[in-house]
C-alpha cells in the first residue's frame, strides 16, 4: 500500500485525513495501539523510531523515547514488530536522521521497505540534505514526507512540495511538539499557501491537541498528525482502549459527526 | 544594514577609543571559508529543523557581511582590545620547562574578561545580534564560561539573555550560576537526558524553533549547523593569530609542537588556525574521563564514528543502533559526546593529532602547574598541561619548543577539585 495515492484517495473521497503518531517501543503493547488507532479510524499512522536527542519534539515525546529507549527498542526491534502488522493502513516512520545515516540510507530505506514501511519523515532533514537520503528511499519504494513551517519563503516552499512524497507535512506553529491551549493563527496560513503549491494532500501537526483544534486545522488543511495529545495519554496508562477512543473522538470531530 | 551602532541602542562606543594599554589587537584578513553547503572534508552542513532555515540564512548572510566590512571589524578588534583585555600574552615556563625537559609556552586566555578564551567568540556574536536586530540571546553552557561570557555580552549590549546549562552542571559549576544570574541572565536548569552540555545544547535549539525571529542562539563552541562552525572559528582565531606572531617575535620561528584541549573545540581550532599553514604540529586533547577503556570519556575523535548531531556531520560517540551516549569528564566544559566539524575534518585530513587526558591526569596538570607557575589552570586545559607531562620525553621530544592554550582559569574548578583531593 502507497501512502500518497492512499491519502489522496481518501481526500478526493471528502474525508478529513487523520494520522495518529504512536512511538515504537512505548510499552509492550505499543503494536496493539497501532492497531487500536486504525480500528478507530485513522488514514494511516506515524510510528516514532526514538533518537537519543530529539530536538524536535517536546516533553511528552521526549519522556517517550526515554522510556522506550530504556526498554531496549532499537530500530531493529521495532521494525521486526511492524513487520508483523498488517493494519489495512499505510504506515510512516518518523525518526531522527542520524539513525538513518548510521545504517547507511540504503540499508535503512530497504529496511523499511522489507517491514511494509511506506513513508519516512525526519524532522532534522531539510531539503538541502535530503537529496542522499531521498534518493535511496526513491530506489526503495519508500515516500519521503518533508515539512515546511510557517517561515519558510514561498520559493522555498515550492522546492519542498515538489520533493516531498505521500504528504506534506505542514507545521502548524513556531515550535516543537507538545500540547497548545489552542490552534496557532500561523496553522490555516501555512496550510493555505501549502494547498496553494501543492496537490499532495497537505496535514498539519505539531500542537493539535484537541478534536475541536482537529475539526478546525481541517477548514483550510486536508487532515492533521496529533502526536503529543495521544503520547500524554499512554504515558499515563491509557494503553490500546484509552487511545482507541481518544482517535475515535479526533475521527468523530473531523467527520463533522 | 550599517556599520555604524543605531542610535538609542546601548552600546559600546562607535568611536573605538585609544587602546588604554600598549597595541590594540590587529584582526588578521578573514580565513577560509568552508565549501558551500558548510562542510570541512565532509563534515558539517545543516541538519535542522525546516523552522530554523531561514534564521541561518540571516545569521550566514550578515556575517558575510560584517566580517568584511571595515566598520565591524574595527568595532570588534576594539572590544576585544578594551573590554576583552587583547591581545593576551604569552608567557615563558621556565620552572615548567626545567621540570618537563621541553620549553613551555602559555598562551594566556586565561587573562581575559570573563577568564577564558570565551569571550572573544561572544563579543562577535553580540555584535551580529544587534545588526540583526534581535533583542534576545540564548546560549548553552557547560562548565558555565560560555554563559558567563554570553551574560557578560548581553549586560553590555543591553540584550535579554537566557542560559540553558545540565542541571548536572548547575551543581558542579554553582559559582558560575551566580555570576550569570549576577549579569542579568536567566539560567534554565536542563533535566533531560544524561543533563549535562549536549542536552544544554537540546533545549537551547527548542527554544530557538520556536522563537528563532526574535531570538539569536550564541553557539559557544565550533559545533552546530553552518555557519556557525565556521563564524565561531573566525572569531576565535585570533587567539592563533596572535599566538603565531608573538612565537615569531619571541623565538624567531614558530613552536615545533602547538597543543589545546578539545570539548567542542573552539580554543583548538582558533588556536590551530593561526598555525594550520606552518610546520608545526598540531595536538588537540580530549576527555579521556575514566579511561578510554573504561567506555566513560569524552573522546570523540578518538572513539567517536561518523553521524548527525546538533545540526552538524561530525564525529561522535554512538552505539551501535546510532544512539547518542553519554560522554563523562571530571570537566564540564569537555563533557560532550562529539566534536565540531572542522576538527573531525582536520583529524580525516592528517593535518592534527587527536590525544586523550585522563580525570587523573588533568588533576595532576592542575596541581603542576599551579606549583610551578602560579598559573592555576581550569580544568579543561589542565587536560593538555597533564598530557604534555606525561608526553614530554616521549611523544613530545626533548628540547621541543611547545605552545599551550591556556584555554581559561581555574577559580571556577577550586571548589570542585579540593573536594575531590579532599575525600582521597
Amino acid at each position: 500500500m502507497n501512502l500518497g495515492p492512499h491519502l489522496t484517495a481518501r481526500r478526493d473521497a471528502g474525508a478529513s485525513l487523520l494520522v495518529p503518531y504512536v512511538t515504537g517501543g512505548l510499552g509492550d503493547d505499543w503494536t496493539d495501539v497501532v492497531r487500536a488507532v486504525v480500528d478507530a479510524g485513522a488514514d494511516a499512522v506515524e510510528i516514532g523510531i526514538p533518537f537519543s536527542d530529539p530536538v524536535m519534539d517536546g516533553p511528552t515525546i521526549q519522556a517517550a523515547s526515554v522510556r522506550a529507549l530504556e526498554a531496549g527498542t532499537t530500530p531493529t526491534s521495532i521494525l521486526g514488530e511492524v513487520r508483523t502488522l498488517d493494519v489495512g493502513v499505510p504506515l510512516a516512520v518518523m525518526t531522527y536522521c542520524n539513525l538513518v545515516f548510521h545504517a547507511g540510507c540504503t540499508r535503512f530505506a530497504e529496511a523499511l521497505h522489507d517491514a511494509g514501511v511506506d513513508g519516512a519523515i525526519l524532522p532534522d532533514l531539510p531539503l538541502g540534505e535530503i537529496d542522499e537520503w531521498a534518493d535511496a528511499a526513491d530506489a526503495a519504494g519508500v515516500e519521503t514526507v518533508m515539512l515546511a513551517a510557517p517561515n519558510t519563503t514561498d520559493a522555498r516552499l515550492d522546492a519542498i512540495c515538489a520533493r516531498s512524497r505521500g504528504f506534506l507535512y505542514g507545521v502548524s506553529l513556531m515550535g516543537i511538539t507538545g500540547e497548545r491551549d489552542s490552534l496557532a493563527t500561523s496553522a490555516g496560513e501555512i496550510a493555505r499557501r501549502a494547498k496553494a503549491a501543492t496537490d499532495l494532500p497537505v496535514l498539519l501537526g505539531v500542537g493539535i491537541s484537541t478534536p475541536e483544534q482537529a475539526a478546525d486545522a481541517s477548514q483550510v488543511a486536508d487532515g492533521v498528525v496529533v502526536g503529543s495529545a495521544l503520547i500524554a495519554r499512554l504515558l499515563d496508562g491509557a494503553g490500546p482502549d484509552g487511545a482507541h477512543d481518544l482517535v475515535a473522538a479526533f475521527r468523530r470531530a473531523l467527520d463533522g459527526d | 544594514m550599517t556599520d555604524v551602532a543605531t542610535s538609542g541602542t546601548p552600546a559600546t562606543p562607535a568611536t573605538p577609543a585609544p587602546p588604554a594599554r600598549g597595541r590594540p589587537v590587529t584582526l588578521g584578513p578573514p580565513g577560509p571559508e568552508p565549501t558551500a553547503n558548510g562542510r570541512f572534508e565532509g563534515f558539517g552542513g545543516q541538519f535542522v529543523p525546516e523552522t530554523l532555515i531561514p534564521a541561518l540564512e540571516e545569521l550566514e548572510a550578515e556575517f558575510r557581511t560584517a566580517w568584511t566590512s571595515d566598520g565591524f571589524r574595527a568595532e570588534f578588534a576594539d572590544l576585544l582590545t578594551n573590554y576583552a583585555g587583547r591581545p593576551t600574552p604569552v608567557t615563558e615556563c621556565a620552572n615548567l620547562s626545567d621540570r618537563l625537559g621541553v620549553r613551555v609556552l602559555l598562551k594566556r586566555e586565561d587573562l581575559t574578561h570573563t577568564g577564558s578564551h570565551k569571550i572573544n567568540n561572544v563579543l562577535g556574536q553580540a555584535l551580529l545580534t544587534r545588526r540583526m536586530g534581535k533583542r534576545r540571546v540564548i546560549a548553552e553552557t557547560g562548565a558555565g564560561q560560555h554563559g558567563v561570557a554570553t551574560a557578560t555580552a548581553c549586560a553590555l549590549f543591553g540584550l535579554d539573555c537566557t542560559v540553558f546549562m545540565g542541571a548536572v552542571d548547575v551543581e558542579r559549576q554553582a559559582l558560575n550560576v551566580w555570576r550569570m544570574q549576577l549579569l542579568g541572565a536567566e539560567v534554565v536548569p536542563v533535566q533531560s537526558g544524561s543533563r549535562t552540555l549536549k542536552d544544554a545544547v537540546n533545549d537551547a535549539l527548542r527554544d530557538w524553533v520556536a522563537t528563532v525571529e526574535s531570538t539569536h542562539y550564541c553557539i559557544g563552541s565550533v559545533v552546530g549547523p553552518h555557519p556557525y562552525p565556521w563564524i565561531v572559528r573566525e572569531f576565535q582565531r585570533v587567539v592563533g593569530d596572535e599566538a603565531r606572531a608573538q612565537c615569531l617575535a619571541h623565538l624567531g620561528r614558530d613552536p615545533d609542537v602547538v597543543i589545546a584541549c578539545v570539548g567542542g573545540g573552539s580554543n583548538a581550532i582558533g588556536t590551530f588556525t593561526g598555525f594550520v599553514d606552518s610546520p608545526a604540529r598540531l595536538i588537540g586533547v580530549e576527555a579521556g574521563g575514566l579511561g578510554i577503556e573504561s567506555g566513560r570519556h569524552g573522546a570523540s575523535v578518538a572513539r567517536g564514528v561518523p553521524g548527525v548531531l546538533h545540526g552538524a556531520r561530525s564525529l561522535f560517540l554512538q552505539d551501535e543502533a546510532g544512539q547518542i551516549l553519554e560522554a563523562h569528564s571530571i570537566s564540564a566544559g569537555l563533557d560532550y559526546p562529539g566534536v565540531g566539524p572542522e576538527h573531525a575534518g582536520l583529524a580525516a585530513a592528517g593535518r592534527a593529532e587527536y590525544v586523550s587526558a585522563t580525570d587523573e591526569v588533568a588533576l595532576e596538570g592542575f596541581r603542576l602547574l599551579s606549583e610551578t607557575e602560579g598559573i592555576v589552570p581550569a580544568l579543561e586545559p589542565a587536560h593538555a598541561i597533564g598530557w604534555l607531562a606525561r608526553a614530554a620525553g616521549n611523544e613530545v621530544p626533548a628540547g621541543a619548543t611547545v605552545l599551550v592554550t591556556m584555554s581559561g582559569r581555574g577559580d571556577k574548578d577550586a571548589a570542585q577539585v579540593a573536594e575531590i583531593l579532599r575525600l582521597r
